[in-house]
């Protein structure tokens, strides 16, 4: 598949790659959230890690993935913008802009959607963790 | 000496053509331009000879009769020659009759080739059994046995399977049709030009082949059809001028045919010489990426198979990305013909390997001028390659930490 510019530059140099401590480490860890979507039968898993400050505010964003070149540049360029949001402008990041930044090809867009749902994930987690009130999302995606 | 990059290890998909070829081909455009069936005059007859010549090569490298050739434009068309024309051939009961036309038997991973006409086949009113592999891919006699029915009258089993590279009981499939009256075809698209064939010995009543996986030219291939014990004789898919004793109508591709020609005299000649040596390299390929790489899988029989082609899962990591990061190698995940899917390998996952090991598998097949150097070269690909994927790969560390991935409640999209 012949891929656009700026997804070969993510997956080449994919940013905040790795995690804030293994999966029981961040368990105990109230001030990082955890996003794990996808499934290994689909060819994409994402796992999309926080750091929330006191304020709220996400101060760090690691991820590790597994799944195709654009999978991987979806879930990069998410840590990228999600750096310095509070969690509620976190929340308003739309596959859509995922899809038009990186210019994914259609049989993609599932990449970019996943990307959301893992940013919606690690949020919730954080909430749940932390004892602050959920929000029921609705998953409205555009496909194409 | 200096690498030429990429490196090509996808010689299952297609093969370069032998220079050797390429000069035998090319007074036929030109100056030898004849048609094969213009009986007047000596452009004809000049054409009529080159291809009687690469009828007897073709023969010969399978030890069949000139006259039990039949050529084609490849392989797909005569796999779908060989089963449409020998099941409507040999049906048991006409349409209508209220009972099924006549039953085949065939595996569930056989070429798209073979599986579509079959399946054609079945919606026309034949009953077709799809044999289910088992782990190590290799189809054997008893297997087919205990498919056969009294109203079986067709087998079609590939040599080697163009995925993994094992290579099923052909003689023994053989026997036990002829034992049985059961036509046996057979798609050695794979197989011929590479390993030594002998449609006697091996009991073969059809067999398909292409120019193109042997360093011929691609648009040729041909059809064997047994003349005695049994007369095969085939209802033609193809009418017109009644060219190759009425198989197949349609003036010759001569160029093709003088290719695919010198490329079986070439494939006689060379196969052993070659076979081994791509045989070391394949082991050597094999070996240095499972002594460098944990939790990888080479899939199907270890020894029943092909020479030069190898078929390797890397646990953890997908396919496409390891394709992209290996970006100097041209290999296939999956076949060439499928791999434009999104869809894991309908071959791997016959085999019974688990969705996401199939997902992360390459195909490498080595051909006549794969080097030493090409092979360390790519096998030290992969290992970075995967190595790299790994480090971004969430699966990876939780296999590290010992976390049964079967028994996460994965979200399904």
């Amino acid at each position: 598949m012949a891929y656009g510019p700026k997804i070969i530059e993510h997956y080449e140099n994919p940013r905040n790659v790795g995690t804030f401590g293994t999966q029981s480490e961040i368990k105990q860890r109230k001030d990082v959230g955890v996003g794990l979507v996808g499934a290994p039968e689909c060819g994409d898993v994402m796992q999309l890690q926080i750091k929330v400050d006191q304020r709220g505010r996400i101060e760090d964003a690691k991820f590790k993935c597994f799944g195709c070149g654009s999978a991987i540049a979806s879930s990069s360029l998410a840590t990228e913008w999600i750096k310095g949001k509070t969690l509620d402008e976190a929340e308003e990041i739309r596959n859509t802009q995922i899809v038009e930044e990186l210019s994914l090809p259609p049989v993609k867009i599932h990449c970019s959607v996943l990307a959301e749902d893992a940013i919606k994930a690690a949020i919730e987690d954080y909430r749940k963790k932390n004892g602050l009130p959920t929000h029921d999302h609705d998953h409205e995606h555009a496909s194409a | 000496m200096s690498l030429n990059l990429p490196i090509y290890l996808d010689h299952a998909a297609t093969t370069p053509c032998d220079p050797r070829v390429v000069e035998a081909m090319l007074p036929y455009f030109t100056k030898e331009f004849g048609n094969p069936g213009s009986r007047n005059h000596s452009f004809g007859w000049r054409a009529e000879e080159a291809v009687d010549r690469a009828r007897e090569q073709v023969a010969r490298l399978i030890g069949a009769s000139d006259k039990e050739i039949v050529f084609t434009s490849g392989s797909t068309e005569s796999n779908n020659l060989a089963i449409k024309g020998a099941a409507e051939m040999y049906e048991k009961h006409p349409v209508g009759s209220g009972k099924p036309r006549g039953h085949i038997i065939t595996a569930l991973h056989e070429h798209k080739a073979v599986l579509d006409p079959c399946k054609r086949l079945a919606k026309q009113g034949f009953d077709v059994t799809f044999l289910e592999p088992p782990r190590d891919g290799v189809i054997t006699a008893e297997m087919v046995r205990s498919a056969m029915r009294d109203d079986t009258i067709l087998v079609t089993i590939m040599w080697a399977n163009n995925e993994i590279g094992t290579i099923n009981e052909i003689p023994r499939i053989g026997t036990l049709c002829h034992e049985r009256d059961v036509i046996f075809h057979t798609d050695a698209t794979q197989w011929v030009g590479k390993m030594p064939t002998n449609v006697e010995r091996d009991s073969v009543d059809l067999m398909s082949f292409s120019g193109h996986k042997m360093y011929g030219p691609k648009g040729v291939g041909a059809l064997y059809v047994r003349r005695r014990k049994p007369r095969v004789r085939l209802v033609s898919q193809v009418d017109g001028g009644g060219q190759e004793r009425g198989f197949r109508s349609g003036t010759l591709n001569v160029t093709g045919i003088v290719g695919l020609g010198k490329a079986a005299e070439i494939a006689m000649e060379e196969m052993d010489r070659d076979g081994q040596r791509l045989l070391g390299l394949r082991r050597r390929l094999e070996q240095v990426i499972t002594q460098n790489l944990d939790v990888t899988q080479i899939n199907g029989n270890p020894e029943k198979r092909l020479p030069h082609l190898t078929n390797i899962s890397f646990g953890f990591v997908e396919g496409e990305s390891l394709m992209m990061a290996c970006k100097d190698i041209a290999m296939s995940s999956g076949s060439a013909c499928t791999s434009a899917s999104l869809e894991p390998s309908y071959v791997l996952k016959s085999l019974g390997v688990g969705d996401e090991l199939a997902h992360s598998s390459l195909r490498f097949s080595l051909g006549r001028w794969t080097t030493e150097e090409e092979i360390d070269f790519a096998a030290a690909s992969v290992i970075r390659s995967v190595k790299k994927l790994r480090e971004l790969s969430p699966l990876y560390d939780m296999h590290k930490e010992g976390i049964d991935l079967s028994k996460i409640e994965w979200a399904h999209h």
